[in-house]
């Protein structure tokens, strides 16, 4: 009933090519816009801002990467994390080493960086697909982070190569309270979101879907197979990139390589499996997904069972919930969190007379 | 029917009652735990013995001057994203807040070092963590209790020393330094440089990476270069690894020396025969026969309140480090309480003061009845590290067995490096040092 588009016309080309072509939606992404900018950023505590809406955030932008290079153009990754240490210690090196580097020009740096490293990695994708390109990004994964270790210079000599980040400064303002921190990450996942959406349907993401969906017929009509897959590498790990360096700089105030283990790498693809591949909004619900239901679990199974079971118990009955509800979702949904988006939005057209 | 309705609407309300009262003088302590994952069985027995305490002292004593102690749990799975959570989940609870953090993680702890100065909470973290921020002029939140990576490494190093007959003995031997390729093996590196230029030894370092369950080509480095010492600098399933690898290449275990996180009954138990002879280091002593422990099995296994699902590890290396740290918790809340009011709860700006002041000399030990449990301990607002001293344990085949008596390290070595690295963070992060003469 309200969410109908009978009465809208698109007059113009630029209506047409709208993100958003029905009102309500455009309307419901302000409303959101206003309530996660302003809103939250007021009335929430630090232990909001700073323990789940700011990682919820970043591992978003991290999913958004992978999701360019695995939903979009079709290339198997398992080396994400990797892309989001090389970020984290661009960025730290960026500023600690040049004077005066201000911290967006440091951050587009460090997303550049992780990019070369992205081609880098990338080339194998052209000869090798599927699981074995899976199996060269891991390597990815491993190399990096032993690289990372194993030079002292990256983590300026620390003695145990975990370093501290460096106040994060803009045109002289520090955003040292969460609040500032959550603004400032807000803002910067909300702009590359926008971009990954433009870019997705803009002629380059047509070109990765073509890959994705059959590459030899995309070559075929004359896609460059080199250019666009290296081309989704490089745009895929610029996103993991500053994602990297966000988590860094806004959320955890350190960098050590081991916090970007395979595990994390598990986790981000578990993220866009279950948000929804080959969908930005997948990204951001499946984000919150995998970051917000073990700490709901770790909050709610005490509460349920008490100190009767065993501490041990509790902490191993939450892993069995946890995989049970993704084994759920995954059988209700295959097609992730973001397609029974769509299905309740098309639903919602018909309400109330869906015949 | 009805009447039992009533009684039992009257005992939730009286239960209400009884609960708000009782927290106007119950001291919250949050505990970041970890019972899931590649850690779990030293997470279970660390935090399984520090509850223990606490229960002990609620039981037997009813808290601490009539100020009860409570807890939680939040699972971390040794996860820095997920300590950062249960750090800031845990921050606001309780009549006063959480009153000390103690991550029992490396990661964590570098994780959460700056919030915990903004907080104002203190951060205790007996034999992990950062090692420089035993200069409490720089880190005046943090608490590398007890003893530090760096006096660690001094101490073993003075414990071959002993072995050898004397510190001159050391020059021209090769000490192997077999270490976890991570943040936590690399701790290990500068203070074993420094002492091999003073004694005139050779370093010889070999890295194993994360998890450590291959070691044939750095025992085959070990069999080509002929060490007379092995250090092993390991952890979790890299420590059983080692012990068979050198029970494989004929390395005497004898002269195979763990750290302190290479030395519980989990790192010797798997590797079968191979583990006897080995001798790790200690803070803390194995053994039920302490009388702490006894009461805890008296007090709070008697009543069926023991946290530990398998009671036969009440005795266990991580079981007693675990008592160690709930002494140490326990203790500054005392302290603190002789300063600012018997029978309160203390803030965490109260609590740094008792552990600022702590002062466990032998007459304490012993009325807590952990003589040669632990070492004396001291504490001031210089030095949050205190006695940097260590026993050696070695493993007979079924049991750990303490083969020395505490042992000291090169104490003006390692707190010259210490205070070194504090005043470069100092410069780094623009800290100006606290002034300790004005601390009251």
């Amino acid at each position: 009933m309200l969410y109908r588009e009978a009465g809208q016309f698109k007059a113009s080309y630029a209506e047409d090519a709208r993100i958003f072509p029905i009102r309500q939606d455009r309307i419901g992404f302000w409303v959101l816009m206003l309530v996660f900018g302003v809103a939250v950023p007021l009335l929430a505590d630090q232990y909001w801002l700073k323990a789940i809406l700011i990682p919820v955030l970043i591992f978003s932008l991290a999913a958004l990467g992978l999701n360019i290079l695995t939903g979009y153009a079709g290339q198997l990754s398992l080396g994400s994390a990797a892309f989001m240490a090389v970020g984290a210690f661009a960025a730290y090196n960026f500023i600690l080493r040049i004077d005066g580097m201000p911290f967006l020009v440091a951050l587009v740096l460090s997303g550049a960086t992780a990019a070369l490293v992205g081609i880098l990695f990338g080339l194998p994708s052209l000869r090798i697909k599927g699981f074995y390109l899976a199996v060269a990004t891991l390597a990815a994964q491993f190399f990096i982070v032993w690289a990372l270790v194993k030079f002292p210079w990256f983590s300026n000599n620390s003695s145990s190569g975990v370093v501290t980040a460096q106040d994060v400064t803009i045109l002289g303002y520090t955003f040292a309270s969460p609040e500032a921190k959550y603004i400032l990450t807000f803002l910067i996942v909300v702009v590359m979101a926008l971009l990954a959406k433009n870019m997705v349907r803009s002629s380059t993401g047509r070109a990765w879907m073509a890959v994705r969906d059959m590459d030899v017929a995309a070559q075929v009509i004359g896609f460059r197979l080199m250019r666009t897959k290296l081309l989704a590498f490089a745009v895929s790990s610029f996103y993991c990139g500053v994602a990297g360096a966000l988590y860094a700089y806004t959320y955890i105030g350190t960098v050590e390589p081991e916090a970007f283990n395979l595990d994390l790498s598990f986790k981000i693809l578990f993220m866009i499996i279950i948000g929804g591949v080959g969908s930005i909004m997948g990204s951001f619900l499946g984000a919150a997904f995998i970051v917000l239901l073990p700490i709901f679990l770790d909050n709610f199974v005490p509460m349920i069972f008490g100190q009767s079971l065993g501490a041990g118990f509790v902490s191993n009955f939450q892993l069995i919930v946890f995989g049970g509800l993704i084994i759920f979702f995954l059988i209700v949904e295959p097609h992730g969190l973001a397609r029974l988006w769509q299905i309740a939005k098309e639903k919602l057209r018909l309400w109330p007379f869906p015949h | 029917m009805k009447l039992k309705h009533t009684v039992l609407l009257g005992a939730a309300i009286a239960g209400l009652l009884g609960s708000a009262v009782a927290s106007a003088d119950e001291q919250f302590i949050g505990l970041p735990s970890y019972r899931v994952g590649p850690y779990a069985a030293g997470g279970a027995g660390i935090f399984g013995g520090w509850i223990d305490y606490m229960q002990l002292i609620n039981e037997r004593d009813g808290g601490v001057n009539g100020v009860k102690l409570t807890w939680e749990e939040c699972e971390t799975e040794y996860n820095n994203a997920r300590g950062v959570e249960c750090y800031e989940r845990l921050k606001k609870k309780g009549s006063t807040g959480n009153s000390v953090f103690q991550p029992v993680s490396t990661g964590i702890t570098y994780s959460v070092l700056e919030k915990v100065a903004q907080d104002k909470i203190p951060m205790v973290t007996i034999g992990y963590g950062r090692t420089d921020a035993a200069d409490g002029r720089v880190f005046p939140w943090v608490f590398p209790m007890i003893t530090t990576y760096w006096s660690q490494a001094s101490a073993i190093v003075n414990f071959i020393g002993s072995k050898e007959g004397g510190m001159d003995k050391l020059k021209g031997k090769k000490i192997g330094l077999l270490y976890h390729d991570s943040a936590y093996g690399k701790e290990s590196h500068a203070i074993m440089d420094k002492l091999a230029a003073k004694h005139g030894f050779e370093v010889l370092k070999i890295a194993v990476a994360h998890p450590g369950n291959e070691q044939q080509s750095q025992w085959l480095q070990i069999r080509q270069a002929k060490p007379d010492y092995v250090i092993l600098w390991g952890w979790g399933v890299m420590n059983p690894t080692a012990i068979k690898a050198a029970a494989k290449t004929g390395f005497p275990r004898e002269k195979l020396i763990g750290v302190w996180w290479s030395g519980a009954e989990e790192d010797t138990i798997p590797a079968g025969p191979a583990a006897k002879g080995f001798i790790a280091a200690g803070f803390n002593v194995p053994g039920a026969n302490y009388p702490v422990v006894a009461d805890i099995k008296k007090h709070v296994y008697g009543k069926d309140k023991g946290n530990m699902e398998d009671k036969t590890r009440i005795g266990s290396v991580y079981y007693n480090r675990g008592v160690v740290h709930g002494i140490i918790t326990v203790e500054a809340i005392r302290k603190a309480q002789e300063k600012f009011g018997k029978g309160k709860a203390m803030t965490g700006e109260q609590m740094r003061w008792g552990f600022e002041n702590l002062n466990l000399d032998d007459a304490r030990l012993k009325a807590l009845g952990a003589t040669g449990f632990m070492p004396p301990l001291k504490l001031s607002c210089a030095d949050h590290e205190g006695p940097g001293k260590v026993k050696f344990q070695q493993w007979d085949g079924n049991q750990w067995k303490v083969i020395t008596d505490w042992i000291d390290s090169d104490r003006p070595l390692v707190r010259g490096m210490i205070e070194e690295s504090a005043a470069a963070y100092a410069k780094e992060k623009g800290i100006k040092p606290r002034d300790c003469s004005k601390e009251g």
